[in-house]
């Protein structure tokens, strides 16, 4: 509890506490009806994982949204949904919990204001703030004659020094990492489970499967979900895996890079065959597919069934996803010619951007819900089914 | 009705030129729809309901019950056409036409697959509460789910459908369908077809016709189900000569929650706690054996029996022992750490309840409780007894819940024959009238109800209807 009041504290905005107790009144309504009805059994985790439970607590709760995919198969079911008076609406009432509840997680507390206006404008307004920031260093540097010149023979080290890129990236990367964790214990922490908790090997192995293949995107029967709308459709699955496979292949690229320069002292630029080149290449196109394809879908779906209000925040990651993909690739095919120094420019600004605004934007939904389906394992587990 | 800013926009040629007319919009008539394609006939829908209301009563629903002789994935263990016969005829207490009841059955068998087919799907069979997991394949998600499939099937097979189409009349020439009178949009089209499938369920959510049939008792009851089952075709049909079947009164009415919406309460609303405590009238005296036998089985019963109570209300009065073991409804219960506070909260006559609850406890025999068996806690002395599961009504804190008839749906219906083919009074057949569901189960539920019969009977119905109604129309 006290965890969970500080958690509280530490992010609330005058009438956020309303906000939040409102949207807690609203999931309890909801799973109370839910709870006597049980017609969504079958569906997914969210449903036995009530089941488990008689009274629900905002903890619980909060845990329940984080648990729900969204996927919106209960609302289409629902025989109590609007217009019924009942109004019962699973999705858009986790979906905005699961909102808050990012906001309440965020460390440090303060910057989870960066919640509330985390629309598009703001993640390109940042993505064009650090890329003027890098374009004055560089400019310090040697003034911006270097930039649009293509005597650096596709060398990236000559425009901004291997050093320069490693401090600037390392120090944000670490942050990051340590805001993500905080975030993630946060979570934990509220949920009611100690650190003790963490070390249930065979629920992080049905966790992990459950996640990497987004198992509850499937839809019984794999048949896949209703999204966008009624029809049941894998199209959410498939962008899915595009973008966060992509984005690990990405990811992988600047690993390998890494190992190759540190390691073996292999310094880029890297053959086509390479490692490096390899995992950047298809990570670049899964973030090419994957968000616009999220994207479209996102525009697309129901407004019955999510959170209006989220709907900037899930844009404005999205759009950093693809245009890191965009910048990525457009660096490679171009790295030959005088545009290197731009697109160099644009792309660590674009990827810089995306690391800052990870632990305050959508990105942290994978911590969370990784957390609750690990969670969802080890409660099944305790429980013997 | 009222003209609806969403009235469906018609087309020419959207009403005539089809091969099958289905009036209705539920599990039934969509099979009908279906099946009636399988047979190439071109087929026109007409769902009284808006489209986000559309269903009836089956969007409440949740399992069919389906013969199998060995398990399936959808059902365990085996259940056997002289079992489910015997649950049929138990229940009907013998009001049924047995010829028809096992012809139901037999094909109730092939029903699941054929469902699979069309992309209906079902709970793995360890699940499902109640305990059905044997008699009855249980759909995922519920009975929404199942019709959101067969509209989709529908919708992809050319099934035309016309939402918020409300048939107000049949119009015959002798035994012979000729046409109907439809709303739509505050207009009245006359729609030809050379086959009628009529599927538009019975008339509970029509007050009126509940008061003619109950008096103004009904007026007190609750409809589990749809709004729209106004009764205007099966008025229609008997208009029209169609043999009737079934008594008026007789239906499924269960016990309900008292603080439930007037319509579309559904599943929600059940009170599963009466067989843990007692049950009290608006006099605070208790009427009937509370522990007579299993919920499921009794179920059906206590809305009749509210019903017959003054102000057709009841309360459902258990203590801290039954916290726990029972399916928590939607509403709290009224609850009080003293009988007196809870017949205050109840406005219920605190003397008269303090003295019905001694009176039972007074009663009460020594025994071993067990839910899951007819024990042998019973009371001796009193009237009327409670014969088992009765334990003593003293450990606070204590519960209420308020009960009223729920009516589900209505028996009064034409009679058929096995090809779904309706009879007229005279005792011929119509030539081109095929009926299924809720207008058509009083032929096989004379009264009361065994769980997933009704959607068992309106899909095998639906099907025979609708490959009959495809039949006729291309000969």
């Amino acid at each position: 509890m006290q965890a969970t009041e500080t958690a509280t504290q530490r992010s609330a905005a005058p009438g956020q506490g309303q906000r939040i107790d409102a949207l807690i009144d609203e999931a309890r309504h909801n799973m109370t009806i839910c709870n006597a009805c049980r017609y969504c059994e079958g569906f997914c985790p969210v449903f036995p994982a009530m089941e488990r439970r008689r009274a629900f607590s905002p903890e619980d709760l909060k845990y329940l949204a984080n648990l729900c995919h969204n996927c919106s198969e209960c609302f289409y079911a629902c025989q109590y949904a609007p217009p019924h008076e009942f109004a019962v609406n699973v999705p858009q009432s986790l979906s905005k919990l699961r909102t808050e509840s990012y906001r309440q997680y965020a460390w440090p507390g303060p910057l989870a204001r960066l919640f509330d206006r985390n629309g598009l404008v703001t993640a390109l307004a940042l993505a064009f703030g650090v890329t003027l920031l890098l374009l004055i260093a560089i400019a310090l540097n040697g003034g911006l004659a270097p930039l649009v010149s293509n005597q650096h023979g596709g060398d990236f080290y000559a425009l901004i020094p291997h050093n320069v890129m490693v401090i600037t990236f390392g120090s944000v990367a670490l942050f990051v990492l340590l805001a993500l964790g905080m975030g993630s214990a946060n979570f934990w922490r509220e949920s009611g489970e100690g650190a003790r908790a963490l070390g249930d090997g065979k629920s992080w192995r049905q966790a992990l499967a459950e996640t990497f293949a987004l198992r509850h995107l499937h839809g019984h029967g794999k048949v896949g979900c209703t999204y966008p709308d009624g029809y049941h459709s894998h199209a959410r699955r498939y962008f899915h895996h595009f973008t966060f496979y992509g984005f690990m292949l990405s990811f992988a690229a600047t690993v390998t890079g890494t190992i190759y320069h540190y390691v073996f002292g292999w310094v880029a630029p890297y053959e086509l065959t390479s490692l490096p080149k390899l995992f950047g290449t298809l990570g670049g196109i899964g973030l090419l597919i994957g968000p616009a394809g999220l994207l479209y879908l996102k525009l697309k779906r129901d407004e019955n069934t999510g959170d209006g209000k989220q709907l900037g925040m899930d844009v404005a990651f999205i759009a950093l996803l693809w245009l890191t993909g965009a910048t990525g690739l457009a660096l490679m095919l171009f790295r030959e010619t005088s545009a290197l120094g731009l697109l160099l420019v644009i792309h660590l600004g674009v990827v810089m951007s995306l690391f800052v605004t990870m632990p305050y934007g959508k990105f942290v939904h994978g911590l969370y819900r990784l957390a609750a389906v690990y969670r969802n394992a080890l409660e099944s587990r305790r429980q013997g089914h | 009705m009222p003209k609806s800013t969403n009235a469906p926009s018609l087309g020419s040629g959207d009403l005539v030129h089809h091969d099958v007319l289905v009036i209705g919009g539920g599990n039934a008539a969509l099979c009908a729809a279906l099946s009636a394609r399988e047979q190439g006939a071109s087929v026109l829908m007409l769902e009284s309901a808006p489209k986000v209301w559309r269903g009836g009563n089956s969007i409440h629903t949740r399992n069919l019950r389906s013969m199998h002789t060995a398990p399936t994935d959808v059902l365990t263990d085996a259940y056997l056409e002289e079992e489910f016969f015997e649950d049929v005829w138990r229940v009907t207490g013998g009001k049924t036409n047995e010829a028809l009841a096992r012809m139901v059955i037999r094909a109730s068998e092939t029903c699941t697959d054929w469902m699979k087919g069309y992309g209906v799907r079902f709970q793995p069979s360890l699940g499902g509460t109640l305990h059905l997991g044997r008699t009855n394949a249980f759909f995922l998600g519920g009975g929404k789910a199942l019709v959101n499939t067969y509209y989709h099937a529908a919708e992809r097979l050319g099934v035309k459908v016309i939402y918020e189409a409300e048939a107000q009349q049949l119009v015959f020439d002798g035994k012979r369908f000729d046409h109907a009178l439809v709303s739509i949009g505050g207009e009245t089209h006359q729609v030809s077809a050379k086959a009628v499938v009529v599927a538009s369920g019975g008339f509970e959510s029509n007050q009126a016709w509940l008061e003619e049939a109950w008096g103004p008792v009904s007026r007190n009851f609750l409809i589990r189900g749809t709004r729209f089952n106004q009764g205007k075709m099966l008025r229609s049909l008997l208009d029209n000569g169609a043999k009737s079947i079934g008594d008026p009164t007789q239906g499924h009415a269960v016990a309900i929650d008292a603080r439930s919406p007037k319509y579309d309460g559904g599943i929600v609303t059940r009170v599963d706690c009466v067989s843990l405590g007692i049950v009290v009238n608006r006099d605070g005296e208790r009427f009937y054996d509370e522990g007579e036998d299993f919920w499921p089985k009794r179920y059906a019963i206590w809305g009749r029996l509210i019903a017959r109570q003054p102000d057709q209300i009841g309360y459902s009065i258990t203590d801290a022992k039954a916290v726990g073991r029972f399916m928590p409804s939607v509403f709290p219960p009224e609850q009080a750490d003293t009988l007196e506070e809870l017949a205050l909260k109840l406005d219920l006559p605190v003397a008269s309840l303090l003295k019905t609850v001694d009176e039972f406890n007074a009663a009460v025999q020594p025994g071993h409780f067990d839910h899951s068996v007819l024990d042998d806690c019973r009371t001796r002395g009193i009237t009327p007894e409670k014969t088992h599961w009765a334990q003593r009504l003293d450990e606070p804190p204590f519960f209420g819940y308020p009960l009223r008839t729920g009516i589900t749906f209505t028996y009064l219906g034409a009679e058929v024959d096995e090809k779904a083919r309706m009879y007229m009074a005279s005792g011929e057949l119509a030539d081109n009238v095929f009926l299924a569901g809720e207008i058509m189960a009083g032929n096989i539920l004379g009264q009361g109800y065994v769980a997933g019969f009704g959607m068992t009977i309106g899909t095998v119905f639906g099907r025979i209807a609708g490959t009959e109604a495809g039949h006729y129309a291309s000969t």
